[in-house]
């Protein structure tokens, strides 16, 4: 018999949600190893982890697609569906803004000139901190919900997103500082790849940013 | 004279293949969430549920089976002729398996109640005439099916409510849980057995007074209380699958308050749910044994051993299937939730079948659900399923009623 108890769950969309971030955090990550490899000059290991940031950003954007099918309207929540889908948008482009620095570099074979390397390399560890930081919000959704989202657990929440803003608010004065470096050393470089730096530089900040909106749907869930 | 062992032959053939479909079936509704958050394993389930089940029967399932019996149809007007009484309700049992046969083959969610109501106002109204339904009878228990569900939503939902303040939201749910759950475990242990001393226990001849009554309640619901107690302060924090606020742990305090609601719950069942397969059994011997309508005539208890029995049968066989499927679909119902859900269900289906009201246990489970939803403590539930079930409740009573008319002519015509 068609089970009535059973039926009556629609798919719970909290664990994929959580799943889902993680597999954009574990893409933004591969971004550091693709820098170094750019720094190194390094052609194979360059190739090798742009292909696993694909594949990541292309997993995400499987799961996405899931999740989105598993939600129908008559799926009635304690939040509302539309904030979960934003949630899960803001989530998936953390994972496309990581394919597009990646896509860029790669597509244009850039160097990073060795004035700003370091500077560089700190500013995409900020931003993949950030994602980080957002993973570890999001993978207190399941937890928001037991606690009917009130009480101690949403002051856990409302923590680790003001850390989330402190990172990203790091990473803004990061990218300031890192466009002036690229600006003193400018006219030493190809116009063209001048561009595309400056262009590059702002994709990453994305990173970042993209990290804060999902803290920001996450209080929005909050609220 | 053969024609009686003919009619409790089949009475007794239908009504143990209605409780033992319900074994086989409904019974996973009380059991699937302990077994699905691993509080109890199936074996455990399956033994916890059979032990409940038969005892809910037993104990507390006479009011009920005296309401089908002879709550729905006005006896009165047969005396001239008990037979058709026999027909009737031997077509009302046939009718509520089919129906019930061919909804599963389908997988419309339905219920049994609903069914066997249904067709016992069927053969009645059809078969023999309006007048011999006792309209004011089936009205109380048609309201009793809406007023059911809501009422065990409206538990459930003040339930989770005070499990979220005094314990979810709070800085340290782990040590809330401990100290509060004990409390739950009285309440739920006191409500159950109370209601059953007071309403259940006089149609097995057994008169407690009022104040023993309460007594009794308290010190069975106090020893519960202290073992669930000694079982919970022995659970440790698992430091691998732990954040913060320990909410893994947490629900494995709740887990063990669920063992005593899941018990709960199958007694429940048991008392309300048995009726649908022995009262038409009892009504048909009731009339085969005495030759007459004799109204006053008692339940014999073997009946309603044999409808506990049926039901441990079924559970025995296909329940362990049903459970096992059950719990891997409702995950959602983590222990704190489904406690709240199954409390509330259980003391709506025992105060009912105290007082003799057939109801839906799963529509009211499913209400005791919607409740704890309604309390935001539910991920998601779908309304389609939701408005189906609403659909299956208004197409069960004429489809049960139909069939059991068809039945009852054919009775007429082939039985002796």
């Amino acid at each position: 018999m068609a089970n009535m108890l059973a039926n009556i769950f629609g798919s719970s969309p909290v664990r994929p949600l959580e799943r889902h971030m993680d597999i954009v955090y574990r893409c933004a990550k591969k971004l550091r190893p693709f820098m170094n490899a750019v720094i190194r000059r390094d052609l194979k290991r360059m190739t090798e982890v742009r292909s696993q940031i694909e594949a990541l950003e292309h997993e995400a954007d499987n799961l996405k697609k899931e999740i989105r099918i598993n939600m129908p309207k008559s799926l009635f929540m304690p939040v509302p569906r539309e904030d979960l889908l934003e949630l899960l948008l803001v989530q998936d482009k953390i994972a496309n803004r990581t394919k597009d620095v990646s896509g860029v570099i790669f597509g244009r074979k850039m160097k990073i000139p060795k004035q700003i390397a370091p500077q560089f390399m700190e500013f995409v560890d900020r931003n993949i901190d950030a994602a980080k930081q957002a993973r570890k919000s999001v993978r207190e959704l399941d937890e928001l919900f037991t606690a009917g989202f009130k009480g101690a657990e949403v002051a856990l929440v409302t923590d680790m997103i003001e850390e989330l803003d402190r990172i990203e608010t790091h990473t803004d004065e990061q990218q300031t500082v890192l466009r002036s470096a690229l600006f003193e050393i400018e006219k030493t470089l190809d116009p063209i790849d001048a561009m595309f730096l400056y262009e590059v530089i702002e994709l990453t900040g994305e990173i970042a940013d993209m990290a804060e909106r999902v803290g920001r749907r996450l209080e929005l869930l909050l609220s | 004279m053969e024609a009686q062992y003919i009619y409790i032959g089949l009475a007794a053939a239908f009504g143990l293949f209605m409780a033992w479909g319900i074994g086989a079936n409904d019974v996973a509704n009380a059991m699937a969430t302990s077994v699905g958050s691993k509080a109890l394993t199936i074996k455990q389930a399956i033994l916890v549920a059979a032990i409940f089940e038969f005892a809910g029967a037993v104990l507390a399932g006479g009011a009920v089976t005296s309401t089908i019996r002879k709550g729905i149809v006005d006896t009165d007007l047969l005396s001239g002729s008990p037979e058709l009484l026999v027909y009737g309700m031997l077509a009302a049992l046939l009718a509520a398996a089919t129906w019930l046969l061919i909804a599963s083959r389908n997988g419309w969610p339905v219920s049994t109640t609903h069914s066997i109501v249904g067709a016992i106002v069927g053969f009645a109204a059809v078969g023999i005439g309006i007048d011999a339904v006792q309209w004011g009878k089936v009205g109380t228990i048609v309201m009793s099916w809406v007023i059911s569900p809501v009422t065990a939503g409206f538990i459930a939902y003040l339930i989770y409510r005070s499990v979220q303040k005094l314990i979810l939201s709070q800085d340290d749910p782990l040590a809330r849980a401990k100290r509060y759950v004990p409390v739950y475990m009285f309440l739920a242990a006191f409500t159950i057995t109370l209601v059953t001393i007071l309403k259940g226990l006089k149609h097995v001849g057994l008169e407690i007074s009022l104040r023993d009554s309460y007594i009794l309640a308290t010190v069975i619901a106090f020893g519960i209380a202290l073992l669930g107690a000694v079982v919970i302060n022995r659970i440790q924090p698992d430091p691998k699958a732990e954040k913060s606020q320990h909410f893994y742990t947490v629900e494995r305090v709740f887990g063990v308050l669920m063992v005593i609601t899941a018990c709960g719950m199958a007694f429940a069942h048991g008392s309300n749910d048995v009726a649908n397969a022995i009262g038409p059994l009892a009504a048909v011997i009731g009339v085969a044994t005495t030759g007459s309508i004799a109204a006053k005539s008692s339940l014999p208890i073997w009946v309603l051993m044999l409808g506990g029995a049926g039901i441990v049968i079924g559970l025995a066989t296909f329940g362990r299937h049903v459970i096992a499927t059950v719990g891997k679909k409702i995950t959602q119902l983590t222990p704190s939730r489904g406690f709240a859900a199954e409390l509330a269900a259980a003391t709506t289906i025992v105060i009912a079948s105290g007082t003799g009201i057939p109801i839906s246990t799963t529509h009211t489970l499913v209400g005791a659900v919607l409740g704890v939803g309604m309390a935001r403590g539910i991920e998601a539930i779908d309304l389609r399923v939701v408005a189906r079930i609403l659909v299956s409740w208004v197409v069960t009573i004429p489809a049960g009623a139909i069939l059991a008319i068809l039945f009852f002519f054919v009775f007429k015509a082939v039985l002796p």
